[in-house]
């Protein structure tokens, strides 16, 4: 098993490696310059060549790409041209962000995905499995933004319970008033975000315990005399719910990736909004920081999940 | 104590709910078992076999089956038992054998694990003595290297040892009565005989009864005592061994003798009856279910509801056709061929 994840490891290396490459090229390729953004009609072209040349924007891009990779390797992202300020910094402060909204979501995604996806394996066809049912359905049918925009407006300036923007109140200081602050930006936008995450886990769930009701081995334990109650515990609800500790490994994606959606709508603070407007600003610098970290960030996931589904699944242990 | 009727299967019908209207798998079954003996049911896919089986265990969906009759086993009758009754006999009195080792353990388990959990409900063993046991069963069912096998995973094993592990699982509390459906069928010549031998023996040591459930007549002559044919739910031809393959008289045993191979070329496929046997919801209603296949037999030997006859003490026949249509081979395959 040691071997496996040591040999699964080893491979992240090229991965990695290959991907800065795109990443880099695919920032290059983007169209307009770090500049259009922050030119005026007063700008001379002059002082825009001088920018780019400055910044090493007209070297061949093999050469611009070893000066970033050294630089990475210094834990350097370089500037970002928007801000004025290091790229780690603007990203440290926003995964800060990111990380109290995501992980409060992802939590609540799996405590309350988890159980209604059991139950409505359990009791297949009964009511409550017809009423999860029917809100899977709905929820995905509505787009995501959709019902971002209408938790906001409901809770959020209608009721006014929650606050509408950012990620922390002004003049809160630090310590406990800063963590409360902190929650209650994080409560609604979290929420939604989790009503919505749940349901790719509770149908998933569903038709794993489904299937396992109906599988052999189930049938065995029933011959064996155990009680319905107790094949459920031990062997459906076993069974099924590994396959999705495994998925869960792919949620540090998201972790510190952040929601584009949900960070948009309720303009909170963290990587997703990073990168939206990143790109808005073609903040080459911070978008290729993104990507790459956004890339890493998956290739882990699958790493993750690859060591978890090992570790729990005898079949996959194989050498 | 050697012929003493410990289960007896009285009129039972089993009906699946299909699209909101019942269709009978099992109809009107009677059957006894006795210990120490093996009742080998026969007849070909679809027949009722695994539904009769999983009747007597009591695994169907309440809600979606339908069943009727007695189920009469050491004295209360099966149908009636509670879910909670039921399980003080399933795996304790009755254990059940089932087709595909592969599938019929649980993946993700250790063997040890799911041998012991028979012994986990059904007796009041320290962890120690259950250990005990489940040694003494991989052993007994002859898997080598037990000490290894109770920590490995099913999939670790190879079709026949997981086979003998679904015995083990079925032997753990010396049940009276093993259903074997299938046992073998997923399994290599080689391997199907080493299975049938532990069959045996297990029976033997247990002074268990057996029912053993196959298509292949092959394996019923080699270990049943008693048989009953089956044809669509119902029991066609029951006796015991040596009546049943030395004095068949249902067309149906008949044909089943006929097509099992044999070395003689020029019979082949021969005697072999056409089609199949049609689904829960094409099955006729009225009438005999079978006549369709027998088109060879003269519209007046036929009867409205074909009931079970006497040929001779315990050898009973469906339908009295017998009397009047002589099967002669020759006269069958002329009609065939
Ligand atoms: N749960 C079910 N719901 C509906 N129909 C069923 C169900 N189980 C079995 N049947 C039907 O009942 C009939 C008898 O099936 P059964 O499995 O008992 O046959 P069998 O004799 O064991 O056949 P085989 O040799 O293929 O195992 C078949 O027509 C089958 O399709
Ligand atoms: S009615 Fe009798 S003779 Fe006719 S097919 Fe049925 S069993 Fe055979
Ligand atoms: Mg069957």
């Amino acid at each position: 098993m040691w071997k496996t994840i040591l040999r699964r490891v080893l491979i992240i290396i090229p991965e990695v490696f290959v991907l800065s490459i795109l990443v880099f090229l695919l920032a290059k390729a983007m169209p307009g310059d770090p500049f259009t953004g922050s030119i005026n009609p007063h700008t001379s072209l002059a002082h825009i060549h001088h920018l780019m040349k400055i910044n090493g924007l007209y070297d061949p891009w093999y050469q611009q790409y070893w000066n970033w990779l050294v630089h990475l390797f210094h834990g350097d992202l370089g500037m970002s041209y928007e801000y004025q300020e290091p790229v780690t910094r603007i990203v440290g402060e926003r995964a800060i962000n990111t990380l109290w909204l995501a992980v409060f979501a992802t939590v609540l995604t799996y405590a309350i995905g988890l159980p209604v996806g059991l139950y409505a394996g359990r009791h297949q066809n009964s009511r409550g499995d017809h009423a999860i049912r029917m809100y899977t359905y709905v929820t995905y049918a509505i787009p995501f933004f959709v019902i971002l925009v209408m938790g906001l407006w409901i809770f959020g300036y209608l009721l006014g319970w929650f606050p509408t923007t950012g990620s922390i109140g002004t003049n809160v200081g630090s310590g406990f008033p800063a963590v409360i602050s902190r929650l209650q930006h994080i409560i609604l936008p979290g929420i939604l975000q989790a009503l919505f995450g749940l349901v790719g886990i509770v149908q998933y769930l569903r038709s794993e315990v489904i299937d396992a009701t109906h599988s052999d081995y189930v049938r065995t334990a029933r011959s064996k005399g155990v009680p319905v109650k107790d094949v459920f515990k031990h062997h459906v609800f076993r069974n099924s719910l590994l396959p999705i500790t495994a998925t869960a490994g792919y949620s540090i994606t998201g972790l510190l990736g952040g929601s584009i959606y949900t960070e948009t709508v309720f303009s909170y603070p963290g990587m997703g909004l990073l990168f939206v407007s990143a790109i808005n600003y073609r903040d080459y610098t911070v978008i290729t920081a993104l990507v790459l970290m956004y890339g890493v960030l998956s290739m882990l996931g699958t790493l993750l999940s690859d060591i978890i589904m090992a570790a729990v699944d005898p079949r996959i242990r194989i050498e | 104590m050697a012929t003493d009727e410990f289960l007896a299967i009285k009129d039972v019908s089993t009906a699946f709910k299909i699209h909101g209207s019942y269709y009978k798998a099992v109809s009107d079954v009677s059957l006894d078992i006795h210990n120490d003996e093996i009742l080998a049911i026969v007849g070909e896919s679809g027949c009722g076999k695994s539904t009769l089986a999983t009747t007597i265990m009591g695994l169907h969906d309440p809600a979606e089956t339908k069943i009727d009759g007695e189920i009469d086993f050491e004295g209360q009758n099966l149908l009636s038992l509670t879910e909670d009754q039921l399980n003080d006999v399933r795996g304790a009195k009755i254990g059940m054998i089932f087709q595909d080792p592969l599938s019929a353990l649980n993946p993700l388990k250790r063997i040890g694990e799911q041998i012991q959990e028979s012994l986990d409900y059904h007796t009041k063993m320290t962890e120690a003595e259950k250990k005990a046991r489940v040694l003494e069963l991989v052993n007994q069912v002859g898997i080598p290297n037990p000490e290894r096998v109770i920590r490995q995973f099913p999939h670790e094993l190879s079709g026949g040892m997981r086979q003998r592990v679904v015995i083990a699982i079925a032997i753990a509390c010396k049940p009276d009565l093993m259903i074997a459906d299938e046992p073998t069928t997923a399994l290599d010549v080689t391997i199907q005989a080493q299975i049938l031998d532990l069959l045996k023996d297990i029976q033997r040591e247990n002074h268990a009864g057996i029912i053993l459930i196959t298509h292949d007549l092959g394996v019923v002559a080699e270990t049943a005592d008693q048989v009953a044919v089956m044809y669509a739910g119902q029991v066609v031809e029951q006796g015991s061994a040596q009546q049943i393959f030395d004095n068949p008289k249902h067309p149906y045993t008949r044909s089943l003798l006929r097509s099992m191979p044999q070395r003689d070329k020029e019979n082949d496929d021969l005697y072999v009856i056409q089609g199949s046997v049609p689904s829960l919801q094409k099955m006729p209603v009225d009438g005999c279910k079978f006549a369709p296949r027998v088109p060879w037999i003269p519209e007046a030997a036929h009867e409205e509801h074909p009931s079970m006859h006497e040929v001779e003490p315990g050898h009973q026949v469906r339908c009295t056709c017998y009397q009047s249509f002589e099967f002669q081979d020759a006269k069958v395959g002329e009609v065939e061929a």
